[in-house]
């Protein structure tokens, strides 16, 4: 547990010093939505009962951009060597850091999410099983997008690379959330779809750390 | 320790060389392609020309026999994949590595091929060629999966460094695989009307079962015969520099 609160903290910690940069994936999803808004011919009751749907999958695009650098500013300055080396439970410091990067980055997604839904005319009974589907789901896309971007980090190449490798695995988060949401919007009862969510977080609270790290032992040598 | 497996512990030592491979494995290439064209050729034959008609589906059914093995051989590939990659991150074998990287472009192409004559097949029998159904749904991702895999092996400069990448990304893959799988078809069945049932086949005649176990026996063999063939390929491009591939590349 300790390992855990250490990365935990000192991730945060980078993150406040970087103000900015922590707003960038909350403004990402609210231009893309923006923008889809305004793709769409500026009727947003064309969107109708896919809204839920559409935000998530902006959703997951904010996330795969995030999480792509994850670990490239721990690797340019060593610390990710030292992460590797230091001998603490390596599960619970990498949980860590996911944990710190969700923070930043799922969190307020899915906490601003029932303001960019009003961008797109999502009624209210969706609203909040967006923001609930999101604040289960970005998780599991964290910790698994952390796996691609592990894996990745030492080739110099992230992007399209980091989203190639993770986006199939994002399939059944996709699914369950954007599932739950559309539910809602039909009048009926989310509760099957948002326990496949907790779920599948559950499932890669467990698994996930022990990808990441053999990815980041892997990338280590590149 | 009693003969047999001192027979095996033998034989997976050897499998490990790329030289003894590469000398030893041009035999079974050929062997695999004749048994396996010979029993393609008769399965094909049985099933297109005397397997009887479908009574809904009349003749469009025959493409079965090239779509169902096919699609379960793309599935067979990245499981074999990802043992391979276990394998290799347990004892670092360099031939597991060689092994994926001759395999996955095989599987990728069973994958589309397989996407392909099913979209030719449901024009006619579910009157179009795409549905948002469980298996189409999951076979798509398992392209990307193979996308992946490739793209990543291209991404890191250095092969032995790439090898390892690939290994994590197919054990991942393939721990992915069946939750996939179980999401999307609870997903598709929850949500999609049943407009069309697919997936629940009615018991298949053995005078049309036949033919497809044939071709599906022809096309394993066939397509272990295709991995040899571009494993070899591979051993000979990673071992460019030993002496062995140079003096081998001059007796020819």
């Amino acid at each position: 547990m300790n390992a855990f609160a250490t990365e935990f903290r000192r991730d945060l910690a980078i993150w406040a010093r970087h103000g900015a940069e922590t707003m960038n994936p909350i403004a990402f999803f609210a231009l893309a939505a923006f923008l889809l808004g305004l793709g769409l011919g500026q009727s947003t009751s064309r969107l109708d009962d896919a809204a839920g749907g559409a935000l998530w999958v902006l959703a997951l695009f904010a996330n795969v951009l995030a999480v792509e650098g994850l670990f490239s500013r721990d690797r340019e300055d060593g610390s990710l060597e030292q992460l590797l080396l230091h001998g603490k439970p390596l599960f619970a410091a990498l949980l860590g850091k996911v944990a710190a990067h969700w923070i930043v980055s799922g969190l307020p997604i899915a906490a601003l999410s029932p303001l960019v839904a009003l961008l797109v005319d999502l009624p209210p009974s969706g609203m909040y099983v967006l923001a609930l589907t999101l604040l289960l789901g970005t998780p599991t896309l964290a910790l698994v997008g952390a796996i691609g971007a592990a894996l990745v980090a030492g080739t110099g190449r992230g992007g399209l690379l980091v989203a190639l490798l993770v986006m199939p695995l994002y399939v059944p988060t996709l699914l369950f959330g954007s599932g739950a949401a559309m539910t809602a919007l039909g009048g009926g009862d989310p509760s099957a779809e948002l326990l496949w969510l907790a779920a599948l977080l559950a499932l890669s609270i467990t698994l996930a750390p022990f990808g990441i790290g053999a990815a980041l032992r892997v990338g280590q040598e590149y | 320790m009693g003969k047999a497996t001192e027979w095996f512990r033998r034989t997976f030592h050897r499998m490990g060389s790329p030289r003894w491979f590469f000398a030893g494995s041009r035999g079974w290439m050929l062997g695999l392609y004749l048994v396996g064209g010979t029993l393609i050729a008769i399965g094909s034959a049985w099933g297109l020309g005397f397997a009887p008609t479908d009574r809904l589906q009349g003749d469009s059914y025959r493409i079965l026999y090239v779509h169902v093995p096919a699609a379960h051989l793309a599935e067979a590939v990245y499981v074999a994949i990802a043992i391979a990659g276990a394998v290799h991150l347990v004892w670092r074998m360099k031939m597991a590595d060689l092994a994926i990287a001759a395999a996955a472009p095989v599987g990728m192409t069973l994958t589309a091929a397989a996407l392909a004559t099913g979209y030719i097949w449901g024009i006619p029998t579910w009157g179009t060629g795409w549905v948002w159904d469980a298996r189409t749904t999951s076979m798509l991702v398992l392209l990307f999966l193979y996308f992946g895999l490739i793209a990543l092996r291209q991404a890191v400069p250095r092969a032995d460094r790439a090898a390892l990448a690939v290994s994590v990304l197919a054990i991942v893959g393939v721990v992915n695989i069946p939750i996939i799988k179980y999401s999307v078809d609870w997903f598709t069945t929850l949500h999609q009307p049943a407009s069309i049932r697919i997936g629940e086949r009615p018991s298949i005649d053995p005078s049309m079962l036949w033919p497809l176990a044939v071709n599906a026996l022809g096309y394993y063999l066939f397509l272990v015969g295709v991995v040899i063939a571009a494993l070899r390929a591979k051993i000979i491009e990673r071992e460019a520099k030993a002496d062995w591939v140079r003096t081998w590349v001059q007796t020819r």
